[in-house]
């Protein structure tokens, strides 16, 4: 199996990066180019950029944004964020991503998924589920979390599957933001449900948060905001803590 | 300079950045007479396989391509890149290669816990020395997307293996053809060092 991934998670809103601190030898924290470039160094094995915009010409200005992240990024990156065609997708890929991620279109239109798989390949085509628990089970969400599906998550997760999805980002809703770990029961059945590597994401706080998605929790790769954006770990430190507890990792 | 092959496919703007940042200069084309003035030439790839020959062919690009393998000039694919210089592939169908090495590309073979693709990164091994993969140790990760690999006729060909359910064949160097797997231009450090390497022939 490749190594598990860690995966530095960017919010990107008019083309600057959402939450961030400034960290030494950095001109500009907000900007997402050098940004990208300071991850790569640190030793991410991804990155996934999330566009928040509202604007018009958000479309044009995430193509431009991943065709200069690819100038001074030389790690694989997954752009995502209101994409609802494959055209769309097509420039986002064309300008040097390599994978794009998409959540309520691909939910309100499965066949998205499909037709973007057979476009450009299972590899490119990332499908983001938010999840919330409910009762026994967890709920998929739409439109960054305010709309409830009533259709439970590993349900879901085996339908993107079929329809060519390569990989699922999974958020817990209950989890992202708190910094208190991990849904690693929401990860790991959605893990042992699907054959497709599953990014967990929503959560991370301590490097045991991450260790347990990456063991217990079945993910293959872990995504990480706040706690590397804000310098509470270095992807460095996780890394080297993780291999020393026997993950395999770049 | 480095003329990297243009037949519409998607990583080819990274793998020419990538170079840039090395400080090699590049050249992007289809057109077949460039291609046959190349000092150094890259196949990039990323897709089907019989799609990416369909669009060498109709662009005219199979004869250019073989024939710069042919006068001993560096040629490296990339990828799909690396497939295509094989004979042929069982990807979706039996399709053709470009023929300059021997043997043919295969998809993975199911396991329980084997993910298909192969996504992420994973270890070299080096079973001998070569031009491209000069500098590098045992044990250095690459980034990998691939559900086919190459077997090649000739082991001897082999210049870097990976493991995923099985041993693969990631690179591979014959003289002044070769190849890579895995993508180089997204292996952070020691995928640059790969293209510097090839710049640098």
């Amino acid at each position: 199996m490749p190594a598990k991934r860690i995966i530095p998670a960017l919010d990107i809103k008019d083309g600057r990066v959402v939450k961030c601190v400034q960290f030494e030898n950095m001109r500009d924290a907000g900007d997402p180019v050098e940004r990208a470039a300071f991850y790569d160094q640190a030793g991410a094995d991804e990155l996934v950029f999330l566009d928040i915009s509202a604007s018009h010409e958000r479309r044009d200005i995430i193509a431009e944004l991943a065709a200069k992240v690819c100038e001074e990024a030389f790690i694989p990156f997954t752009v995502g964020g209101g994409l609802k065609t494959t055209d769309e997708m097509a420039s986002i890929l064309a300008a040097g991503a390599d994978k794009v991620f998409i959540n309520t279109s691909a939910f309100q239109t499965p066949d998205l998924i499909a037709q973007g798989a057979e476009r450009f390949g299972v590899q490119c085509m990332v499908v983001a589920i938010d999840a919330k628990k409910r009762g026994d089970d967890w709920e998929v969400f739409l439109h960054g979390g305010r709309t409830p599906t009533g259709k439970g998550a590993i349900e879901w997760a085996r339908e993107a599957e079929a329809k060519g999805a390569g990989e699922i980002l999974l958020t817990s809703m209950d989890g992202d933001g708190t910094q208190a770990g991990y849904d690693l029961e929401l990860t790991r059945a959605v893990a042992e449900a699907v054959s497709i590597p599953i990014i967990a994401s929503g959560g991370a706080g301590t490097i045991d948060h991450i260790y347990d998605a990456l063991t217990y929790g079945k993910a293959e790769a872990a995504l990480v905001a706040s706690v590397v954006h804000y310098g509470l770990l270095s992807i460095g430190e996780i890394k080297s803590e993780l291999k020393s507890r026997g993950v395999e990792v770049r | 300079m480095i003329t990297i092959l243009d037949y519409s496919v998607n990583n080819l703007r990274s793998v020419q950045k990538a170079f840039e940042h090395l400080g090699h200069q590049t050249q992007v084309t289809s057109d077949a007479d460039e291609i046959a003035r190349a000092e150094k030439l890259v196949l990039p790839g990323v897709g089907a396989f019989g799609e990416a020959m369909r669009n060498l062919e109709a662009k005219g690009l199979i004869d250019p391509v073989v024939a710069h393998a042919q006068s001993g000039k560096p040629l490296m694919g990339v990828c799909l890149g690396m497939q295509l210089l094989f004979d042929w592939s069982d990807e979706l169908g039996v399709y053709s290669g470009l023929g300059i090495l021997g043997g043919g590309v295969h998809r993975f073979t199911d396991a329980p816990d084997l993910k298909i693709p192969h996504i992420g990164w994973s270890g070299l091994t080096f079973p001998r020395e070569s031009k491209l993969y000069h500098g590098l140790e045992n044990g250095e990760m690459t980034y990998f997307v691939h559900s086919y690999h190459v077997q090649p006729e000739d082991p001897s060909i082999v210049a870097a293996t990976a493991h995923h359910g099985q041993t693969f064949v990631a690179g591979v160097e014959r003289e002044n053809v070769m190849g890579a797997q895995f993508h180089p231009e997204k292996s952070s450090a020691v995928g640059l060092r790969i293209l510097d390497n090839f710049g640098k022939l």
